[in-house]
Parts: structure tokens; C-alpha cells; sequence
């Protein structure tokens, strides 16, 4: 027998991946896949995909596990040195919190996004990268989750959070931006999640909370987050292949990307106000402002990165001129909703220190000094009265997005911004210009929303008449886990450990 | 003379997240297993109809007839999260590693009879489109499955078939001497030759089935029950035997992973079946129809491999399922 020349990484990579594949004749293609057509995007030639990462199993085991052992030696470590005790104060919990809550359950629904696109492209070299995408999904899930499984130990918010998670009105807008990428087809769900989401947005979700994270002296979160930089990258290459992939294959598909790509910059957005109040407010060591990240991330990144795309005939999402004409308020106007209904969030609210307020006018220069900081002062006077300000109705929230209604004119900030929509007869309420596009693109979709301030007036929260059997009904201990942070049991507990007390606080209504 | 270390001790407020408290009572510790997988599947408040399956919604327990009060009962006796798996996979990948650049180094499968690599190229390099059809069907469990316990391990799984029809490629390179002609001729063998037929008939239709409870129970446990130890065990001794164990160590991850993996599955079946009277009777009923199917896809696997003691073999490794399933209150 001859020998061979020896094979190419490339080559070898082929018949590793797509060489086990097979043009099914027992079983009709598309019966086999039944879902990669009806989105309407047209493939030619999955053959023509090119492999955004060639990792076979072997080396993905030897990496992975590589980094699992580093990452849960540390993480023991963490424990049993109380590392908890080392982050920068309380209040950064609440990052945690959220991240807990609203983010740690993405990675869950990410992980399934990818099972199913992973088992739904005919292209066998698409499927081994979703599949791959969705282990390392389940990672993330799964590490978050012990990595915060000590916070939980010592802090409040955090015990109900498979509960919360399906049931708080503020965290149905990470639930219903996920659940609107799986529920749409697996191009889509791949545009969304793997492009939109992980390659043109990323910088503006990861670096926040990690980077946080590191200047707040969380430990376990650093850890965990740069053992997952890897992966991310990995993700983010199969976000730009995906796209790129479409636009090659047929110029019908352009409009179609463009469209998801419109939609789903605006989704990606607007949850991002949530992360950019992260970043401003519940950082009690500030890594950079949201307006900062925006600039960076998205008014050059992001916007050259679309350069790069317009010669398949791709422009810039629609509205992302509102966003950056936005950049100095949304933290701002989301913190002061998050504030006011603090007795139904698994968070605390505060308001921030002089020096912070400071760091914010630097930041944000004079719209902030003649709009919010005299709201934050006043806040700030009502609680030194004893009469801590708390708005106990139920908000009107966006159809699409899911936060309150409480955005301003993309040129006025000081003009509410509603958009009133309508479907069979049905008038329905947007945040925006580009959330109400969402909708009237796809209206029967979004009129299936779950609306949480509505479900509580239908009596479908567990037949809550307030916004206190509310919060009960999500399972949150009133003042342990809901209001202002201070005073609360969180606060007291810090104060008693850092002056090495022994004993913590019990979660009693004394707290309060 | 002892070292005293002096440390800070702060009480906890509490051992673990509400919901694995109300599984395991509030006052014991969790381990990582147990929160790595309990509660992480939303069942309630789904916002959106899939547009791929109006009909469903995006986690709908109705995609089998299995019923469970809790679904994530169904957990793993290995309690592999991501963690555990992947080290332990890390390992076993380190050893074939070793296993591979020694017999290729060496040249150590050349020294076997060509009437033994003649059986190789026809019947193991083919598996490794039967564990890239295992692959697909286990990315089916993972995506519409319903709860974490199984989602998760099916991920795993569906990512071990991978790795395993990875391995036998390279087995099919170091055939060819890093030619795909080994390979070529495989998937020719897979696509046409009647021996493979009836297998990738039964693969395929494994593939479009739809319950994906009935899919574990056919990929998982009476396909790769029956093919593995025909293969991998019965098929793998005789060549060694016959001066092929360089053969046998090509296969040491497949050997290793079958009857590891083979108790997550025992485990999973075993508590729908203890859940139910019904869910037991949807899997006599399973077993009962798919059976005869797999046993009849085997048959010519089993006379091409063991010549005149086909039928022997055949037996052999159909008592063992059989055993296996009674063991499991199934009746077949």
C-alpha cells in the first residue's frame, strides 16, 4: 500500500465532522430536518460552510478539562477561605443577584437553543459547532451556578432565583428575549444569539459583569468568567460564520438577515439597559460608564463591524441612532424604575454615595447634574425623613421588550416615549420606535407575550391583589430580599462580618 | 506538636437554593451535581409558541408519553455535570491518546492479517456513521427533552458519540496510511452494501422518531445495547485473539465509555418505569416493537464478523439484552 501524503488540519478536520454525514434515502431529508427551510433562507451548498473553529472531540476534552480542574480548584479555594468576604462591598451582590437571576438562565435556554439548531441545519459541520455551543452553554450554566452557589450561602435574593425567574416582571425581559430567539427558526435563533447577541454585543454584556467582577474583588465570578473567555470566542467566530454563511449562499437571504438583524439590535439593546445599570449603579468600584462601553463597543466596534458587512449589502440596524442618542439616560431612568419598585425585585436599591454621584457627573456631565441627580437627591431626602420612596402600583411595561414604559423621546428627555400598537383590534403598548417595529413585523407573535403586571390584574399570580402579595408570591422575603439595601439584612450581616463578628444577623423583620 | 490555623468562621443563612431544599430538606448540604442540574428548566410562563412547532410549547412535557411528576427526577447515577464529565473524559481521551501514537508509531496494526483488516474496514470503520447518527439522535434529546437531568446528560452523550466516531475515523486514517480511501470505502459500505442496509434503514428511522423518550430507549439503550457489545466487545476479542490487540486498543474508549454510559441509561429508564404502571407499558410496548427490528439490522453484521458462529454471537449478545431489560421490569 502507498503512503499517503499526510493531510491538511483543514482535511482532516472534514472528514471528521462532515465525511460522517449522509444524504439520507430510507428517510426523506426533510423529514430528517424539518425545520432549516421554513425560514426561508437558501443554502446551496452547506459544503461551502467554512469551519469557524476546528476543534475535534480529543482536543475539546483536553482543553475543557484542562480549564474545569483550574476553575474548580480555585473555586474550592474560594470557599473555604470565605471568599466572600474579600468583594468590594454588599452592595456589588446585587450584580450578582441579577446576573443570577436574569442571566444564569439564559446559558440553560442557550444550551437548548443549540440542541435544537444543533440538530436541525442539514449541513453536518453546522451541526458539530452548535453542538459544541450548547455544551459549553450548559457549562456556563453550570459553573455560574457554582460560583454563586456560596453567595448564596451568606447573601439574600438569591435562593428563590429558579422561582423568580419565571414569574418577576423584571426578569421576564431577559426570559422573553430568549424565548423570542428559540422560538424562531434555527437561522434565526443563530443571527440572534450567536451574532447579534455574542459577537456584536458581547463586549457590552461579558466585560461589564466580569471586569466588574475583578475591580469588586469577586473572586469566583472573575474566575469563572475568564475560564469561559475561550469559549466565547469560539462563539463569537461561529456568530460572524453563520452570518457571512447566508449572505454567501443566496442575495435572497439579504433582506431577510438584514431584517433579523434590525430586530434583534434592538432586542439585544434594550436588555443591555439592564446591564448598563448594572454597571453604573450596583458597582460600588466603577470599571466604566455605560455611556463609555457604548462609544467604545458599539460607536466604533460595532458600527465598523457592520462597515465590514455592507459589501453583501448589509447596512446598519435600524434605530441605532436612538440607542446612541440614548447613552446618557437609559442607566439613569432604569435605576430610578428599579428604585421605585423595589418591593417587588429580588435586588436592593440604593441611592448612590456622594462620590459616586460625582463619578456619574464626570461621566455623564450636565444631563445628568439637571435631571437625575436632583431626583437621586431628592430620593435621598425622603429616606433620611423616614419615608424612603416606594412606587407600589404596577408599571405599564412594553409589549416587546418587557420594561416599564418609562424610556423618553429619543430627542427629548424629559417627553415619556410611548407607542401605541395594534393587532386585531387590540391596542398594545411599546417602548419605542424600534420595539413597535418589532411588533408590527411580527405582531401574532408578540401579542402571545406574557405581560406580568397584566397576569397579576387577570388574578394569574397566584391571585395577588397588591404589589406585596406579589412579591410573596414570587417567594420574596419582604425587606430581606426586596428594598432598599440600607438596613437590610445583607447590609447588617456585611457590617458584622467586616468587623469580624462571628455570628450573622437571622433574617427576622428587626432587619427592617 | 500540632500546627493550630487560625481561621475566620462565619455562619451560613442558609445550605442551598430553595428548590434543591425542597428536594433534599432544607437543613442538608447540596452538592454541585444536585445544583448544577435541579430547576434550571423553566416550565412555566413561556412566553412565544416554537414557530418551528406551534402546536408545543418551547419546553413542553407532551413531546413523550412518558409521564413524571418531576422530571428531574430522572438524574444520573455518575452525577456528571459539565465539571465531572469533561475531566473525566479528559482522562480517558489522554490514555487512547497515548494508545493511538503508539500503535501508529510502531506500525503495530500492519503486522495484523489482511483477513482481519479486511473485517475492520468492513464493519468498524462503518459504526462511525452509527455514532454520527447516535449523535444526531441524542442532539433530538438534548433539544426537546424536558428538564435539565436529561438535557444535560443527553448533551454529553450526544458529544461522547461524537468523539467516538472521531476515534474510529482516525482508526480508518491509520488504516490508510492517512488516506481516506479506508474511509471512502466505508461510507460506500454504509450507503450500499446490503450487509449495512438494514442498519442505516433502522438509523434513519430512529432519526424521524418522534417521542424522544422511545428515541433513548431505541438509540440508547437497543442499538447501541446490542451493536456495542457485538463490536466492541465479542468483535474486538476475536481479533485480538488473532493477533490484533493493537486493534483492541484503538477501541479503549469505546470499550470503557459503553458500560459507563450504560448505567445512566439503565438509571434513567429504570425511574420512569418506577414512576408509572403506564410509563412501564409504553416501554414493554417499545421494547417489543423495536426489538425484532434492531435484532433483524444485527443479523448480517453478526454472520460477517463471525463467519458460521454469526448465529451463536447474535445469541449471545441478544440473551445479555434480554437479561438486561428483565432486569429493568421490562418485557420485551
Amino acid at each position: 500500500m502507498a503512503k499517503d501524503k499526510r493531510m491538511g488540519l483543514k482535511e482532516k478536520y472534514a472528514v471528521m465532522t462532515r465525511g460522517l454525514d449522509w444524504e439520507t434515502s430510507y428517510q426523506p431529508m426533510d423529514d430528517v430536518f424539518p425545520y432549516d427551510k421554513y425560514e426561508g433562507i437558501k443554502i446551496l451548498d452547506w459544503d461551502k460552510w467554512a469551519d469557524p473553529f476546528r476543534l475535534t472531540m480529543d482536543a475539546y476534552w483536553k482543553y475543557q478539562s484542562e480549564k474545569e480542574r483550574k476553575l474548580y480548584a480555585i473555586l474550592d479555594a474560594f470557599q473555604q477561605n470565605n471568599g466572600q468576604l474579600n468583594i468590594s462591598d454588599a452592595r456589588y451582590m446585587n450584580a450578582v443577584k441579577l446576573w443570577l437571576q436574569g442571566i444564569t438562565p439564559l446559558e440553560y435556554a442557550a444550551h437548548r437553543g443549540f440542541a435544537h439548531a444543533g440538530r436541525s441545519f442539514r449541513g453536518a459541520a453546522a451541526r458539530v459547532a452548535c453542538q459544541m455551543q450548547s455544551i459549553d452553554e450548559m457549562r456556563h450554566a453550570q459553573t455560574q451556578l457554582h460560583a454563586f452557589s456560596h453567595y448564596n450561602k451568606f447573601f439574600n435574593g438569591m435562593h428563590g432565583f429558579a422561582h423568580l425567574r419565571d414569574r418577576a416582571w423584571y426578569l421576564s425581559i431577559p426570559k422573553s428575549f430568549f424565548e423570542d430567539a428559540m422560538s424562531a427558526g434555527p437561522f434565526e435563533f443563530v443571527t440572534s444569539i450567536s451574532f447579534a447577541f455574542e459577537y456584536v454585543l458581547t463586549n457590552l454584556l461579558f466585560m461589564p459583569f466580569v471586569s466588574g467582577a475583578a475591580y469588586n474583588g469577586d473572586m469566583a465570578t472573575t474566575t469563572f468568567g475568564f475560564s469561559a473567555q475561550s469559549d466565547e470566542s469560539r462563539h463569537m467566530t461561529l456568530g460572524l460564520e453563520v452570518v457571512k454563511f447566508m449572505l454567501e449562499q443566496h442575495e435572497d437571504n439579504v433582506p431577510i438577515v438584514q431584517a433579523w438583524l434590525d430586530k434583534w439590535f434592538w432586542r439585544g439593546y434594550r436588555l443591555l439597559a439592564l446591564v448598563g445599570t448594572m454597571m453604573d449603579y450596583m458597582l460600588p468600584k466603577k470599571v466604566m460608564s455605560w455611556k463609555e462601553a457604548w462609544e467604545i463597543y458599539w460607536e466604533e466596534n460595532g458600527i465598523a463591524l457592520f462597515n465590514d458587512l455592507s459589501r453583501y449589502g448589509i447596512r446598519l440596524p435600524k434605530h441605532h441612532e436612538v440607542a446612541t442618542k440614548e447613552k446618557g439616560r437609559v442607566t439613569h431612568e432604569l435605576w430610578s424604575t428599579l428604585y421605585q419598585y423595589g418591593n417587588a425585585l429580588g435586588l436592593h436599591t440604593w441611592v448612590p454615595e456622594d462620590e459616586e454621584l460625582d463619578w456619574m457627573s464626570e461621566k455623564y456631565g450636565e444631563l445628568f447634574d439637571t435631571m437625575y441627580r436632583p431626583r437621586l437627591l431628592h430620593f435621598r431626602a425622603q429616606e433620611e425623613t423616614g419615608k424612603r420612596y416606594f412606587n407600589n402600583r404596577l408599571p405599564m411595561v412594553c409589549q416587546v421588550c418587557q420594561i416599564p414604559v418609562f424610556f423618553t423621546e429619543p430627542d427629548d428627555p424629559q417627553t415619556q416615549c410611548v407607542r401605541i400598537v395594534e393587532w386585531a383590534d387590540t391596542k398594545h403598548h411599546c417602548c419605542s420606535d424600534g420595539c413597535a417595529d418589532i411588533f408590527n413585523r411580527e405582531p401574532e407573535k408578540y401579542v402571545q407575550a406574557l405581560i406580568p403586571p397584566q397576569q397579576i390584574y387577570r388574578g394569574e399570580a397566584g391571585g395577588a391583589r397588591d404589589i406585596f402579595e406579589y412579591a410573596e408570591w414570587l417567594h420574596l422575603v419582604k425587606d430581606v430580599d426586596t428594598g432598599e439595601y440600607h438596613g437590610s439584612p445583607d447590609h447588617l450581616n456585611w457590617e458584622a462580618w467586616k468587623a469580624e463578628l462571628p455570628t450573622p444577623q437571622a433574617n427576622s423583620d428587626e432587619a427592617a | 506538636m500540632s500546627i493550630e490555623l487560625k481561621t475566620t468562621s462565619i455562619d451560613p443563612v442558609r445550605k442551598t437554593f430553595d428548590h434543591i431544599a425542597e428536594k433534599i430538606g432544607p437543613d442538608k448540604a447540596a452538592t454541585r451535581y444536585q445544583e448544577a442540574i435541579w430547576g434550571l428548566q423553566p416550565i412555566v410562563n413561556q412566553h412565544y409558541r416554537p414557530t418551528w412547532q406551534p402546536e408545543k410549547q418551547l419546553y413542553d412535557a407532551s413531546r413523550t408519553q412518558i409521564l413524571m411528576a418531576d422530571f428531574d427526577d430522572l438524574i444520573d447515577p455518575r452525577q456528571y455535570y459539565y465539571g465531572t464529565w469533561t475531566i473525566q473524559r479528559g482522562k480517558q481521551q489522554d490514555s487512547q491518546e497515548k494508545n493511538f501514537s503508539f500503535v501508529e508509531s510502531r506500525g503495530l496494526l500492519e503486522q495484523l492479517d489482511g483477513r482481519w483488516t479486511e473485517k475492520i474496514h468492513q464493519l468498524i470503520i462503518p459504526m462511525r456513521h452509527v455514532a454520527w447518527g447516535a449523535n444526531t439522535n441524542n442532539s433530538y434529546i438534548a433539544a426537546y427533552g424536558f428538564g435539565a437531568p436529561i438535557t444535560s446528560a443527553a448533551a454529553m452523550h450526544m458529544m461522547d458519540h461524537l468523539g467516538i466516531a472521531q476515534y474510529i475515523t482516525r482508526t480508518g486514517l491509520i488504516l490508510g496510511n492517512n488516506s481516506v480511501h479506508v474511509l471512502d470505502d466505508a461510507k460506500a459500505l454504509w450507503m450500499d452494501d446490503p450487509v449495512w442496509q438494514p442498519m442505516r434503514e433502522l438509523v434513519e428511522t430512529a432519526m424521524v422518531t418522534k417521542d424522544w423518550f422511545e428515541l433513548f430507549v431505541l438509540q440508547n439503550l437497543l442499538i447501541d445495547g446490542t451493536l456495542h457489545p457485538l463490536m466492541f466487545e465479542k468483535f474486538d476479542v476475536l481479533v485480538s485473539q488473532n493477533g490484533g490487540a493493537a486493534f483492541s486498543m484503538m477501541n479503549e474508549f469505546a470499550i470503557e465509555w459503553f458500560t459507563e454510559s450504560s448505567r445512566w441509561v439503565d438509571a434513567v429508564i429504570k425511574i420512569a418505569i418506577e414512576e408509572s404502571e403506564p410509563n412501564r407499558e409504553h416501554f414493554n410496548q417499545w421494547a417489543a416493537q423495536w426489538l425484532p427490528r434492531v435484532r433483524s439490522a444485527i443479523v448480517p453484521l453478526s454472520g460477517l464478523a463471525f463467519d458460521d458462529q454469526g448465529d451463536r454471537v447474535l445469541n449471545e449478545v441478544f440473551d445479555g439484552m434480554n437479561a438486561r431489560l428483565s432486569k429493568l421490569g421490562i418485557t420485551g
